[in-house]
């Protein structure tokens, strides 16, 4: 039955592409796999090249981690928060900073000013990390941490607080995100040069290495390229080409690639293009996979898959008629358990908005619930191979990743690509391309371009006031006035010496970590050593 | 013909998204403005000199973090001390409709929230200079 609408141009007359802008032929058959070959490409769920999962049996022997990133306001309130989703049957926690610690400020400082608390929560020191994680038995949980430049210092922290809980840190299990790479080339949030920041991710990987067997060191992103507006083929290339990057550091560290290669872990978006999301997926793992066997040399089986987590994407949900976010949100999520997500968030209703509120937050929650134990989506491994349609897309996705990765090679690595603006420059093309079909009115986003509504429709917003910061810089000040200053310095002052030589720095920052040194101030003296950086800015 | 429209484009504050900042800077380029980017973590007091030296008649700031409230109210107060207020200032990003309002009180042009068209974005700062 045809729908008839007035609103939007008739299908035909729209150009048949993916929401990346992939031109799509009429109808897929097996005349359009001619050079697949199954056995070699797809291969079984949980065998090379892992295309179609990295287990036997995905799904039926373990679900993915439920995993909703969260933090807001203070380390109290957050504390309440992750107390509350444990409860409610999340199996993850996943911790959200405000940007003032994302960019090593502490609460109290100048330019923390208006910031503290709002897009995630405010941690300046150990005692914030102790208080985020009261109650929260560190051996029980895994926990992720999404944080990129002062990561080694976070990472630090929680350490740290595992010491104080007696738990071993062999036992810890859980994920930093520190992937510098990405926020040169999109998210934005760094502080220091890139050179200095990638032996800080190299350090972390060293020390997680000897120290931490059971810790992703990194999450390698693809999340903040997409949302910067790049392609499905710009994200999967430049993140597995920001991996190839880490890599070479840790070998050129004298790390052997078995000894680290199995704890990287990736982050991928699930945006609304249902069938060039999971492609993207598939053809991730099966090049990852010839990436460590056949340039790296790696052996052990782990270290050929990739392992990811996802999350929805949060750049497709509108303002408008917020409520059709749900239904965005489910059909991403599902796009990333048929592509065979280790962990997945999905993101809440009210999110075009604000950080959620802990209604929406449970109702995204409830939706990866649904399709866990409702859908039947988790009975047979990956239950869309073989169709024709998805297995021209992930070869054509592999071509197109594998031909950047490439170009990128070319120019001398991904850091060379970063101080020449390529990524950068490609990723504000395609996004500008998109606004423009949507401007066109050639891509439809539901509520905002096509099927308007005069009706409002009213969320609960979650307000942070002033107070969070106040409440912060209270608690740095009594900090500053109780802790013993001189051992802060002498910790401080060591890890100076430290980054001005070749050390791994990790012992130094946790010895000021433990001496309760800030955030701030540990940053501080790293800016002293390795200096700030500054984009060229480009339009 | 009169001469182009001169827009400052300014991301203020700690954060980094700079998705929005970079279409509206480029969209109103192709619509014949002249347009300056400050980059990323502008200051009020920078984007007021920015905005003062490049003798700019519309300033958009993009801002996505919900520190708009702390950041706006400074740079309306800057604009007025240099004598400045003559320069439209347009507010672009994740304002709530309350903030909104409270922002345009202060003697902000516009508030164009998320899904604003860049068609309507450019028709708005056409009609509010003079030509």
């Amino acid at each position: 039955m045809k729908v008839p609408t007035t609103t939007t141009p008739p299908a035909a007359q729209r150009p048949f592409t993916t929401i990346s802008g992939v031109p799509i032929e009429p109808l897929y058959s097996p005349d359009e796999l001619h050079d697949l070959d199954p056995a070699r490409d797809l291969g079984a769920p949980g065998r090379f090249p892992y295309t179609r999962g990295i287990h036997e049996t995905m799904y039926r022997g373990k679900l993915w981690t439920m995993r909703q990133f969260s933090g807001f306001a203070t380390p109290e309130e957050t504390n309440r928060r992750y107390l509350y989703l444990l409860a409610q049957g999340q199996t993850g926690l996943s911790v959200a900073f405000d940007l003032p610690t994302l960019m090593g400020y502490d609460a109290d400082h100048m330019l923390a000013e208006g910031e503290v608390g709002k897009c995630g929560v405010a941690i300046s020191s150990l005692a914030d990390m102790e208080t985020l994680f009261r109650g929260i038995p560190l051996a029980d949980v895994t926990t992720s941490m999404t944080i990129n430049s002062p990561a080694a210092v976070l990472w630090a922290m929680y350490l740290a607080v595992a010491e104080q809980q007696g738990v071993d840190w062999a036992r810890l299990s859980g994920t930093i995100q520190n992937d510098i790479l990405k926020e040169y080339i999109a998210q934005k949030e760094y502080i220091f040069p890139p050179r200095p920041s990638m032996r800080l991710v190299t350090d972390t990987i060293e020390f997680s290495a000897r120290h931490t067997p059971r810790f992703n060191p990194i999450s390698i992103s693809g999340y903040h390229i997409r949302e910067a507006g790049s392609t499905a083929v710009q994200e999967l290339a430049f993140t597995l080409r920001d991996g190839i990057e880490y890599v070479e550091w840790a070998l050129a560290r004298g790390l052997a690639i078995d000894q680290f290669a199995p704890r990287l872990s990736f982050f991928f978006n699930a945006h609304s293009d249902f069938f060039e999301e999971i492609a993207k997926y598939h053809a991730a793992r099966k090049i990852w996979a010839h990436v460590m066997r056949d340039r790296f040399g790696a052996q052990d089986e782990r270290s050929l898959k990739l392992r990811f987590h996802a999350q929805t994407a949060g750049c497709s949900l509108t303002w408008q008629q917020p409520y059709n976010n749900v239904v965005r949100t489910s059909i991403q999520a599902m796009a990333a358990v048929l592509g065979g997500c280790q962990s997945l968030h999905t993101n809440s209703l009210d999110e075009a908005y604000a950080l959620p509120s802990e209604h929406a937050v449970t109702i995204a929650l409830r939706t990866q619930q649904v399709i866990a134990h409702e859908s039947g989506v988790t009975i047979a491994p990956d239950p869309l191979g073989g169709s024709y349609f998805l297995e021209r897309l992930t070869l054509d996705t592999e071509a197109a990743a594998l031909a950047y990765i490439r170009r990128i090679d070319e120019m001398g690595g991904m850091i060379t690509a970063i101080e020449q603006n390529f990524p950068q420059r490609e990723i504000a093309n395609a996004s500008y391309e998109y606004q423009k079909a949507v401007e066109r009115g050639d891509k439809i986003i539901v509520g905002v371009n096509a099927f308007q509504s005069d009706r409002e429709e009213a969320v609960e917003i979650l307000q942070i006031d002033r107070a969070a910061q106040d409440h912060q810089a209270k608690k740095l000040a009594a900090l500053r006035a109780t802790r013993d200053n001189s051992r802060v310095r002498a910790a401080l002052d060591a890890l100076k010496r430290t980054a001005e030589g070749t050390e791994n720095t990790m012992p130094f920052i946790l010895d000021a970590v433990r001496a309760y040194a800030t955030l701030g101030e540990i940053c501080d003296a790293l800016r002293g050593v390795f200096g700030s950086y500054q984009e060229t800015s480009l339009v | 013909m009169s001469a182009p429209i001169r827009v400052l484009v300014a991301k203020p504050g700690l954060d980094g998204h700079d998705r929005g900042a970079k279409i509206i800077a480029r969209a109103l380029r192709d619509a014949g403005m002249e347009v300056i980017y400050t980059g990323l973590r502008q200051t009020p007091e920078m984007i007021v000199n920015a905005a003062l030296q490049e003798d700019v008649q519309v300033i958009g700031l993009s801002i996505l973090s919900g520190a708009h409230n702390a950041i706006v109210p400074r740079v309306m107060e800057l604009l007025r001390e240099k004598d400045m207020a003559d320069v439209k200032v347009i507010v672009g990003g994740i304002i709530p409709d309350e903030d909104a309002l409270d922002l345009k009180r202060q003697g902000v042009a516009a508030v164009f929230q998320p899904g604003a068209s860049l068609e309507g974005i450019v028709d708005f700062i056409r009609a509010s200079v003079p030509a």
